[in-house]
């Protein structure tokens, strides 16, 4: 579980990026943070994994105090945490396998065929055959993604924090990607958590959903509450797309 | 104000870089990788640049030292001096410092941009050591081999230059080249060469590692290395003139 206590975080003085941001991150669940562009997602998302240091309030990861930590402490927990970047953030002059395998060269001391075993695993898990000797520039958005959940998975994390998981990718890819995301959360019993401004994703996996507006944790509550909530600043955002607002509607005249 | 700031967090990124290694066989291979990109694919330059420099001292010094009151030995004499003492230490630094402080920097700037260096951070990577600490020893290791290089082919362009011109007598150039040889003169240049050369990485390292925005601003960065690793050897230049031969 991770837990975050009041965080506050500034970029200008008189500005507050994050106001009192008090949430927590429920272990084997998947956890979306949701909010409009420039709402903070991605700032907490940082604050959380130690990119960026919240200017007040403290981060928990299974009661450990991450906000009180030095730099040789936090890396104990790091070696815990997988990460999908936005962008994938694959290292480009390596090949996939050996993107995979760099956490396992990095931190474990198991023997080559075990690397490989774990490589072939990890790209089993996300649908993915031959593709070990490839690029990541050779690669498809969508296949990048995979391989980065692949590499986020390789050294077994407790934690996995998803950024924009699906953004840039086509609808069928997309859901590949969430439902990809919450099996793993699932079958391993991570704590994950993922930014999204998608609410296909927050329909298709959203077991917690905290929504955030310029910079405030203004609700939490299941996605099957979204629908219902009567905060206008979270129904605008919900009912922003047409699609949204046909199936409210329908829902309403079915009522 | 702002100077101070750049000191302060370049001496935070040295601390970080100088912290221990996740897994040290990981960075002898990088090292080794290093010395491969940084240092033998430097070696043509070196070599062109050390072959002409050398014959181009020797003509300019033959053609200004014309006085019957100067030996003519003086030409080789000085022709050493000059290489050994000043151009291939300082001046191979700085050609080095474009080639490759330009590629550590934009190296570096584009894994910044890509958020590949976040990518190693939040795996628990100390990702300032595990990029610019491999560079900075093989740097160490193989500039001093680039140098001894180029002063052996830079007196050898001198010789050169002296037999095909005949601005010298080849027997009193060569007497010259060995008058009054100091190894203590290799040592100086050595010691020059290897605090270039950790400027030289650590420099442009530094400014990859710092990058914000995107390919405009790597642009930046690695134009930023090339001047300010230059400025900092000419600098020490001077500083470590003073202390080894004052």
């Amino acid at each position: 579980m991770i837990r975050t206590e009041n965080i506050w975080k500034y970029f200008e003085d008189d500005k507050p990026v994050l106001r009192n941001v008090s949430l927590h991150f429920e272990q084997g669940k998947t956890n979306l943070i949701i909010g409009r562009s420039g709402s903070g997602k991605t700032v907490l998302m940082k604050c959380l994994v130690g990119l960026l240091e919240a200017d007040k309030g403290r981060i928990f990861y299974d009661d450990r105090d991450f906000s009180a930590m030095g730099f040789k402490a936090r890396k104990v927990i790091r070696k815990e945490m997988g990460m999908l970047f936005q962008g994938a953030a694959l290292f480009d002059s390596m090949t996939v396998e050996d993107n995979i395998t760099f956490p396992l060269n990095m931190f474990t001391r198991m023997s080559r065929t075990e690397k490989k075993k774990r490589v072939d695993f990890c790209l089993d898990r996300v649908n993915l055959g031959a593709v070990h000797g490839l690029l990541p520039s050779e690669l498809s958005g969508g296949m990048k993604k995979r391989v980065a959940i692949a590499r986020a998975i390789s050294i077994k994390p407790k934690y996995l924090f998803c950024d924009e998981p699906n953004s840039g990718l086509d609808p069928p890819t997309a859901i590949l990607i969430d439902k990809l995301i919450s099996e793993i959360t699932h079958d391993f019993n991570i704590t994950t958590v993922v930014n999204t401004h998608d609410m296909n994703s927050v329909m298709e996996i959203g077991d917690t959903v905290a929504f955030i507006h310029k910079g405030d944790l203004w609700w939490t509550g299941s996605k099957d509450d979204v629908l219902h909530t009567c905060n206008k600043q979270l129904n605008e955002f919900v009912y922003a797309t047409e699609l949204m607002r046909t199936i409210q509607n329908q829902t309403q005249e079915g009522e | 104000m702002k100077l101070f700031y750049h000191i302060g967090r370049y001496f935070v990124l040295l601390w970080l870089i100088l912290q221990k290694p996740e897994k040290t066989s990981i960075y002898r291979r990088q090292v080794i990788a290093e010395m491969d990109y940084l240092g033998l694919d430097s070696l043509g330059i070196v070599a062109i640049v050390s072959v002409f420099m050398g014959a181009v001292v020797t003509i300019q010094t033959a053609f200004n030292t014309d006085h019957p009151l100067l030996p003519a030995y003086a030409i080789g004499f000085a022709t050493r001096q000059a290489i050994i003492l000043e151009f291939s230490p300082t001046v191979i630094s700085l050609i080095l410092a474009g080639k490759v402080g330009s590629r550590v920097a934009s190296e570096i700037g584009t894994m910044r941009v890509t958020e590949q260096i976040d990518a190693l951070e939040v795996m628990g990577v100390n990702a300032a050591s595990y990029l610019i600490l491999p560079k900075v020893i093989a740097s160490v290791i193989i500039n001093p081999a680039l140098v001894i290089i180029s002063m052996f082919l830079g007196i050898s362009g001198g010789y050169m230059a002296a037999a095909l011109t005949d601005v010298v007598p080849l027997s009193n150039f060569t007497y010259g080249i060995l008058f009054e040889f100091s190894q203590f003169d290799i040592l100086y240049a050595l010691v020059k060469t290897i605090i270039f050369a950790i400027i030289i990485a650590s420099v442009s390292g530094y400014f990859g590692f710092y990058t914000r925005g995107g390919a405009l601003q790597v642009g930046h960065s690695s134009t930023k290395a090339v001047v300010f690793s230059s400025i900092y050897i000419i600098l020490f230049n001077l500083i470590l003139t003073q202390i080894l031969l004052a």
